[in-house]
């Protein structure tokens, strides 16, 4: 069976949820080898394994000391090499510019965004903002597919995991954009925004900087917390939480938006989210359209009542 | 220092958005056409930096014929003049297509630095600046909040899940921006007039020396197999809080087992 590579998703070694989802999905096309690049394959390869990876290729960190080419260019040569089924990443801004990137370089189609793929290679997409589903496939070269998050239920099969260096010497071209510094900016103990099973996200309607409204019922969810661009623009809320268009797409199981009209540029974010609870005090609000369950309120009365409520039940 | 800004067309995302039925490609006549808004902060952008370092603005945009009023619109911005990309044998292409037909058309055009959108709110591929780069073998810049040119070296803040890398390089370089960068001036209406007076250069795929059998719907590298609308989600519940709001929405959370 053809190789399937699946670029690795990790922070200090251990895997996110997304790439245990990307194996699952590999295994439909062919066989999983994970691709990791940087520091901690040692305490992430087991998992990878867990998950159905046989191999786990593995790249020096200097690849990450670079703008997205040096992947592409380790995706492609591995692809080439092995004559990969398919190539598959999660669809982060980061990685679909590896996606592109990688299938410029081999030649073949790229799909972005994708919230299933096929056995035979056909992708799922829910595009303009939700409206329309799609089915696509790629018909040049090997398909490179970007996946979303929270779109492929994980499922274990133990395999290999057998490890394997991969020496690759960076062309002058992929080393262009040097990375000179990381600042990573406060991140709580709450579940990453785009893997989380949970979302709650604040908007106008919160009113101020003080998000803790939003934040107290989060965390009695195990939630992750977010916001609109309104939210985000009034300084109330850091940029990275940011749902939406042009922010983070998520697609959890229950997404709660509290002071949020929905508009579609918030709606194309966050609408292939499982459930929906709103809190609006505008029965005219958009974001009712969506929602599974809905309160017509005041927010800062309902969500504390829910927070309590929650508490009680546990 | 001589910037291009690629502006694409898009329907208006307020408006109702379609695929042709026949060819399942973009159905233009069904909503108007605006410039996709993140490229109206890419244009910003490189209007901003030609204030601070002197030089030209050019617009590049491929797309049919109505993309004219796009193209207007970024002059009167600021722009000093464009370049439209424009044929038949274009007509469906993909991202990846486009990223080369594009590639194509820079080589015409003398550049230092290529401002482009992060993504477009129709395809939303996000691929075009990271696809562009590799064409074009300039680096990539992309994803940027924060752009500083100094002479030859530019340098941007680009977004990550975590916060921001700090990303170097060297003229010439493609840079992708997000809309937290700056606020897009709106035209003056002195802009808007000398706009039509400004030159728009058009290109076919002959001019621009793109290979024909490497564009368009027939030579696409992915294919569209279906369209179909959402299926619609069921009617929610949706009840006036009369004290009770947060405990009802506890009910439902309860139901679906999410406590
Ligand atoms: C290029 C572009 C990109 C964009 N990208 C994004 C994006 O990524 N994400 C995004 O979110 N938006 C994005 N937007 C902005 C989007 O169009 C909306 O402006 C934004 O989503 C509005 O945020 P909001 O719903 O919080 O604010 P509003 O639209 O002002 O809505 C606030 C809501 O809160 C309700 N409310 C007020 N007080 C209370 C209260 N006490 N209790 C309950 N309800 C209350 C009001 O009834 C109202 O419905 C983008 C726009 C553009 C042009
Ligand atoms: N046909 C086009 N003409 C000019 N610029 C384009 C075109 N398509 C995409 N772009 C640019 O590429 C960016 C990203 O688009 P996309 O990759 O389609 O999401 C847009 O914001 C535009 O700046």
């Amino acid at each position: 069976m053809a190789e399937v590579l699946v670029l690795v998703d990790h922070v200090d070694g251990e895997v996110k949820k997304v790439t245990t989802e990307l194996l699952t999905a590999a295994r439909r096309l062919g066989e999983p080898a994970a691709v990791w690049i940087g520091e901690g394959a040692d305490t992430g390869s087991a998992k990878l394994a867990e998950y159905g990876a046989e191999k786990v290729y593995v790249a020096p960190a200097e690849f990450n000391d670079y703008v997205v080419a040096p992947a592409a260019e380790l995706l492609a040569k591995l692809a080439g090499d092995a004559s990969a089924a398919a190539v598959l990443v999660s669809a982060t801004p980061e990685n679909k510019e590896v996606a592109g990137r990688t299938a410029v370089k081999l030649g073949s189609g790229v799909l972005t965004d994708a919230v299933d793929v096929s056995a035979e290679g056909v992708t799922e997409h829910s595009i303009f903002g939700g409206g329309t589903i799609t089915h696509a496939k790629v018909t040049s070269g090997v398909p490179v597919i970007a996946v979303r998050p929270n779109s492929v239920p994980a499922e274990e099969s133990p395999a290999a995991g057998a490890r394997e260096e991969v020496s690759l010497e960076l062309s002058d071209a992929a080393k262009g954009a040097k990375v000179t510094d990381r600042v990573v900016q406060e991140k709580g103990a709450r579940p990453e925004l785009t893997e989380a099973a949970i979302v709650v996200s604040g908007g106008r309607g919160v009113g101020s900087d003080d998000f803790s409204v939003v934040e107290s019922l989060a965390d009695s969810l195990g939630a992750a917390v977010g916001a609109s661009r309104a939210a985000v623009d009034s300084g109330w809320y850091p940029n990275q939480f940011q749902v939406g268009q042009t922010g983070k797409t998520v697609s959890p199981n229950l997404y709660v938006a509290l002071g949020i009209s929905g508009a579609i540029q918030h709606r194309a974010g966050m609408q292939t989210s499982k459930n929906i609870v709103a809190v609006n005090k505008d029965p005219e609000a958009p974001i009712f359209e969506l929602a599974d369950f809905g309160v017509i309120g005041d927010l800062h009365k309902v969500a504390p009542q829910l927070t309590e409520e929650i508490s009680k039940r546990k | 220092m001589n910037i291009v800004v690629l502006v694409k067309q898009v329907p208006d995302t307020a408006t109702e958005r379609k695929l042709t039925s026949d060819d399942k490609t973009l159905d233009r006549a069904a909503s108007d056409g605006v410039i996709n808004e993140l490229d109206e902060y890419a244009i910003e952008e490189g209007l901003l930096l030609k204030e601070k370092h002197g030089g030209e603005v050019t617009i590049l945009t491929m797309g049919p014929e109505q993309a004219t009023d796009s193209i207007r619109k970024a002059l009167s911005m600021g722009a000093d003049k464009a370049v439209h990309v424009s044929d038949e044998a274009l007509h469906g292409s993909d991202a990846l297509q486009s990223a080369y037909a594009l590639s194509r058309a820079l080589g015409r055009i003398e550049f230092d630095l290529v401002v482009l959108g992060s993504e477009s709110t129709d395809a939303r591929t996000g691929v075009m600046g990271a696809a562009l780069a590799e064409y074009l073998g300039v680096p990539q810049l992309t994803l940027a909040d924060k752009v500083d040119v100094d002479g030859q070296a530019i340098k941007v803040q680009r977004l990550t899940d975590y916060g921001y890398d700090v990303v170097e390089a060297e003229l010439p370089a493609v840079v992708s921006v997000v809309e937290k960068i700056n606020e897009p001036r709106y035209p003056s209406f002195k802009l808007i007039m000398q706009a039509k007076k400004k030159p728009v250069e058009k290109l076919t795929i002959a001019d621009a020396e793109i290979d024909a059998a490497r564009v368009g719907l027939a030579n696409a590298t992915t294919e569209t197999v279906d369209v179909a609308p959402a299926p619609p989600r069921a009617a929610g519940t949706i009840v006036k809080d009369e004290g009770e709001g947060g405990v009802k929405i506890a009910e439902f959370l309860a139901e679906k087992k999410f406590v």
